[in-house]
């Protein structure tokens, strides 16, 4: 079954298109990057998926229909926005008090393993934590959620390197166990680059490019050429070009490696350089 | 996974005492001033009561601080309520932690009633014991001061009518709830709709709409119905009287036949349902922040 499923999703703010008639599946069990420039429509889309917003078009959520059977699927969903939506005033045991009394999937006994291995003090109030010990805090109250949907939006924002690698590997060793499903959106790219099962590249309320992580390797490929041997890697129709040293390096969508090992040395192309790539030929000046 | 059972309304109600102590901070602590003032003033009580000329302003004397306490504790909560429901869904878009209430299966009536009910529920009987004790406590500083003074001591004491004030106080913190249920009701209304200045958007508008009436019209309805609204609990629910004075036993001046036959209550409470409602509907369709 779909976890999600969205056919011809449109979002209107006024006369601005947030989004374009998206069409996306998620299967069960993948963890899908969701990647996109500032206003691309990546938190509008996140939002309609947990029902926060309302919607034209297609949308279902672990079967259920998220505007308007919210309260249903919210038992079943979890959600972190980004390090500063949990309330200053809050208590570490208040919030554990508090889920315990609402959530009916929350497990506070796992909980509190998970803050064990934090510096986090039950008596401790977020405004007294730092943003990487608050982020420790959202995480650990939400892997204690038998949950089959995790959203994650920019949940490492302005958070420095160790957390951020931190997040992702509780996340990974701690949470995901091949049945539940995670969509996380980010800006940092490389920090989920080796996290993610799936990716998707939106762009102005579209999906301009989507892909299974295993895919990637075979689909893209990137050349570093020599300069005399540019114009014979133009030839082969590089879908983005740019100069490093005095190199090209090329990058090209569906071109098999044995042609492409003449001009110079082959590899996968990082994330980061396939959303530039995939971006500038959407038209985005990066 | 066994589902555990959850309470998801008591546990929200908590939740807004856990974040606004000033709740059931503030009243007791205007409470424990008021009383560090009288027992200063009782120095003078004796003489102040042996110094009054006629029965009747004796009584007044030595009621005065039982009605003062209530009153200015009543005033208090209101004071603390109407600041609590300005911010209740203000603050929660304001610092985006309503993202974090929302990916809880907690829904927004739920989240909206729940903060309705602290002006609406919690609040009142609190406020209630909160005027009992301190009156209690004004009652044995009184005794205390006056004595060995068998004349006022026995003046105090068939005065006060300490059951009776009890009832009548209880009669009382139910009528003004409900009296003020639309105020707080509107308030939450506009708390949920400003996107700032919550304060301004709660008064401007009813001081406009008057003064736009004063001036296209000459009248005043706008205002009276206002004022209505602030006094009408004494007005209604009690019985009115001729001097001012104060019955010698309060519980004959309750008049709740009156005031549940008074249109402007149910009227009120019509208008608090509806604002409610709105306030749900607004938590519900707008975006989080």
């Amino acid at each position: 079954m779909a976890c999600i499923e969205a056919r011809g999703l449109r979002k209107m703010y006024g006369a601005t298109v947030a989004l374009n008639g998206v069409d996306l599946r998620v299967e069960e069990g993948r963890i899908l990057g969701l990647i996109g420039p500032n206003g691309a429509g990546k938190s509008t889309a996140l939002h309609a998926i947990l029902g926060l917003t309302p919607y034209q078009g297609e949308l279902k959520v672990l079967g259920l229909d998220p505007w308007r059977e919210r309260d249903q699927l919210m038992r079943e969903v979890c959600f972190i926005a980004d390090v500063a939506v949990l309330p200053r005033w809050l208590q570490v045991s208040q919030a554990l008090d508090y889920l315990a009394g609402v959530h009916p999937r929350f497990d506070r006994a796992k909980a509190e393993v998970f803050l064990a291995k934090t510096s986090v003090k039950r008596t401790s109030k977020v405004r007294e934590l730092s943003k990487g010990m608050v982020t420790q805090l959202h995480l650990a109250l939400v892997m204690a959620i038998d949950a089959k949907l995790l959203v994650l939006d920019e949940p490492t924002l302005g958070l420095d390197i160790l957390y951020a690698k931190q997040f992702y590997d509780s996340l990974l060793n701690d949470y995901f166990d091949g049945s539940r499903t995670i969509v996380v959106t980010t800006h940092q790219v490389n920090d989920i680059q080796d996290v993610l099962t799936d990716v998707m590249f939106i762009n102005r309320g579209r999906i301009v490019m989507e892909s299974a992580m295993d895919d990637v390797a075979s689909r893209y490929a990137e050349v570093m050429v020599h300069p005399d041997n540019a114009a014979a890697a133009r030839a082969l129709g590089p879908i983005y070009e740019r100069q490093v040293f005095g190199r090209g390096i090329f990058l090209y969508d569906g071109v098999g490696r044995e042609r492409l090992a003449s001009l110079g040395d082959v590899r996968t192309p990082s994330i980061a350089d396939l959303f530039v790539a995939v971006m500038s030929r959407d038209g985005v000046s990066v | 996974m066994t589902e555990a059972a959850t309470r998801p309304m008591a546990w929200s109600i908590r939740r807004e005492l856990w974040e606004n102590r000033a709740l059931y901070i503030a009243p007791p602590a205007v409470a424990a001033v008021f009383l560090f003032g009288f027992l200063l003033s009782t120095v003078r009580l004796a003489h102040h009561i042996h110094a009054a000329a006629d029965p009747d302003k004796q009584r007044a004397i030595v009621m005065a601080p039982f009605t003062f306490a209530a009153g200015l504790i009543l005033m208090t909560a209101f004071i603390v309520a109407a600041f609590y429901c300005l911010d209740a869904l203000y603050g929660e878009r304001r610092d985006r932690s309503i993202l974090f209430w929302k990916s809880l299966p907690v829904s927004d009536a739920t989240a909206v009633l729940a903060k309705a009910a602290i002006p609406m529920v919690v609040l009142p009987p609190f406020i209630y014991i909160v005027i009992v004790v301190t009156q209690t406590i004004v009652l044995l500083l009184s005794t205390m001061a006056l004595s060995g003074d068998n004349a006022a001591l026995a003046l105090l004491w068939t005065n006060v009518k300490f059951f009776q004030w009890s009832v009548a106080l209880l009669y009382a913190a139910v009528v003004v709830t409900l009296w003020y249920a639309p105020i707080y009701a509107w308030l939450l209304l506009v708390s949920a709709w400003a996107r700032r200045a919550a304060f301004l958007w709660a008064v401007l508008p009813l001081m406009t709409i008057g003064i736009f009436e004063r001036m296209a019209f000459g009248t005043r309805y706008f205002y009276l119905i206002l004022a209505e609204r602030m006094t009408g609990w004494l007005t209604h629910g009690f019985l009115t009287r001729a001097q001012g004075r104060l019955p010698a036993d309060p519980l004959t001046a309750l008049a709740p036949i009156k005031f549940s036959t008074t249109p402007g209550l149910w009227i009120g409470l019509v208008f608090a349902a509806v604002f409610l409602a709105l306030t749900v509907r607004l938590r519900r369709y707008r975006d989080p922040i």
